[in-house]
């Protein structure tokens, strides 16, 4: 579910920067309000927690084998901001150090498994809580249903966005990774009723619905809601009409493009004496390979100077 | 055994290691940009770029081979765009026909797909060189130039402190699992009971490693609140960059403007 770079169109990672700084920087100030001066180490610890939990797996059947995302289980704990918190760390860490999901796509990633992963589960969860009070058998219902569905649309965002770069058609990624997803968000979904079950033997405070009920957590419920339908009602759409997907991919490709025109001014301009894109494409071989040859030659030299130096 | 194997950085005496983490992170973010920005199919471009980085992959000492083995690991996303093969419409390359399908490979569509195979190698080498030849405590440092609040900053270096204690409780509980169950040394073979009962286990221990998780920070805060922790994060004021660094900085940007600005007249 990590999105490399190279995968996003520069107008999508950009959007999906902004507004993954917009909800990560709120939900600091809200944490920092919650939560005071423990609200670094815990979250830093948390985080940590989430990233070792990944490690957890268990074999399925052939191979395969299923693991936690956790952003169902964070946002049950944690309520909303601070999982949003959490959630980020988790997926920058990745993206900074184990190249787990690209840096230009960063923004992408946290949007989709720290903002929209946590406000649908916390969205479900809380509606489940809601519903049916707090017993057992509703917390575990509950967090299933949570899990499974954070997974699924997070799933159905990033094939929407893969779409909306122009990079994978609609009609094959939307169900492709939807239905991929189903399957991945039962294990998910299994994982976190198992934790849930331990935790409400264990210490049934922190499952219980105080725990969730943050200042602001009804925004954060209106968001999980919204962005749960909507993509539920536009991925079908989009997946049946991939023509409206294509045609807004392809208005931003001629955004992407846009920049021509500005070489424009200076019309039928070639490099001089290189005309076409074949000798193009030669030269810049021919450039390239004296570049790495320069360097290597160069790192080569010092180190046997320095070898002799010393 | 302790997974300090987790950490990508790799000590080495090389200008790259040497260089200003602040330096080293715009030119990372700004090359992954640029290879964005770049049309697709516009080879020359990514030509440069790729020379560009496998010379700083010669200069950082880290070996080639290294940062390419580790670059493969992050494409298997690359099948997300094969469809484009298929989909786009262009002159047809290909007809492949799976039983009642008919799909027709295109120029256009295998030059896109291509494109983002490409970039998406290029980018991740990039960001693999960046790790690698960054101590982490330095990479903190360099995110604050880029003005990431400090506060967040401060989550995700106490977050790096704990992983590896964390990563340990984790393989630790794994080795619970593991001598508490059998297993036959046959692949494939089953190994404890049904899969919803290997997946509530398996719970059971994600919900553990959270308890204790949640019971360290609480020993951490104790012991931050006893050593003066207020909730200000304090970090010393940031040192100027070198003349030499800024000159690097400065060439760099001018050759992946140059490349760009390349790339747009050829696509022309």
């Amino acid at each position: 579910m990590h999105i490399p770079d190279g995968f996003l169109s520069v107008l999508v990672s950009i959007v999906l920067w902004l507004f993954s700084i917009i909800v990560v920087a709120y939900a600091l100030k809200r944490v920092g309000k919650d939560l005071g001066e423990r609200q670094v180490p815990m979250m830093g610890v948390l985080a940590a927690a989430i990233f070792a939990g990944q490690m957890l797996n268990f074999t399925v059947a052939g191979g395969t084998s299923g693991h936690l995302m956790g952003s169902a289980i964070a946002a049950i704990l944690l309520g909303p901001w601070a999982a949003i918190l959490v959630l980020t760390s988790v997926v920058s860490i990745q993206a900074l150090i184990f190249q787990d999901g690209g840096l230009l796509a960063l923004g992408a990633n946290i949007f989709n498994m720290g903002v929209v992963g946590v406000a649908v589960a916390y969205m479900v969860y809380r509606t489940f809580q809601k519903l049916a009070g707090d017993r057992p058998w509703s917390v575990l219902v509950g967090g299933f249903l949570a899990a499974w569905l954070s997974i699924e649309i997070a799933a159905l965002g990033v094939a929407l966005q893969l779409a909306l770069s122009g990079t994978s058609p609609a009609n094959i990624a939307i169900p492709a990774m939807g239905g991929i997803h189903a399957i991945i968000g039962i294990g998910e979904g299994l994982i976190t009723v198992g934790a849930l079950a331990f935790l409400y033997a264990a210490r049934r405070d922190l499952v219980q619905t105080g725990s969730t009920q943050a200042v602001g957590g009804g925004l954060v419920w209106v968001f999980g809601l919204g962005i749960a339908l909507a993509l539920a009602v536009l991925s079908p759409l989009a997946s049946a009409h991939p023509d409206g997907l294509e045609w807004v991919a392809e208005q931003k490709g001629f955004l992407d493009t846009a920049q021509g025109p500005l070489y424009n001014i200076i019309p039928d301009y070639v490099l001089p004496g290189v005309s076409n894109a074949a000798l193009a494409t030669i030269l810049a071989g021919i450039l390239g390979a004296l570049l790495v040859f320069g360097v290597a030659l160069g790192m080569a030299y010092l180190r046997r100077h320095r070898q002799t130096g010393s | 055994m302790h997974i300090h194997f987790l950490d990508p950085y790799l000590e080495r005496q090389s200008p790259l290691h040497r260089l200003d983490p602040r330096v080293k992170l715009v030119l990372t973010l700004a090359f992954i940009l640029t290879t964005t920005l770049v049309p697709a199919g516009v080879w020359p471009a990514y030509i440069l770029l790729l020379a560009l980085v496998l010379s700083v992959e010669i200069l950082s000492e880290l070996g080639v081979g290294y940062v390419l083995k580790r670059s493969l690991l992050a494409l298997p996303f690359v099948l997300a765009a094969f469809p484009l093969v298929f989909t786009m419409e262009g002159a047809p390359l290909l007809k492949v026909a799976i039983f009642s399908w008919r799909l027709t490979a295109s120029i256009e569509g295998l030059e896109r797909f291509a494109s983002i195979a490409v970039k998406s190698w290029i980018s991740v080498q990039a960001a693999i060189l960046l790790a690698s030849s960054t101590p982490f405590p330095e990479l903190l440092v360099a995110m604050r130039l880029v003005r990431i609040p400090r506060l967040l900053v401060a989550i995700f270096g106490l977050m790096w402190r704990y992983l590896f204690v964390l990563a340990d409780e984790a393989l630790r509980l794994m080795r619970a699992r593991l001598a508490r169950s059998s297993a036959s040394g046959l692949p494939g073979a089953k190994t404890g009971r049904s899969v919803l009962f290997r997946a509530r286990v398996t719970g059971g221990m994600a919900g553990n490693l959270f308890l204790r998780a949640f019971e360290r920070s609480d020993r951490i805060y104790m012991a931050m609140l006893s050593r003066g922790y207020d909730g200000e994060v304090r970090s010393l004021p940031l040192a100027n960059i070198r003349p030499v660094h800024g000159w690097v900085l400065a060439i760099g940007l001018g050759t992946l403007a140059a490349i760009l600005g390349l790339s747009y007249l050829f696509s022309l």
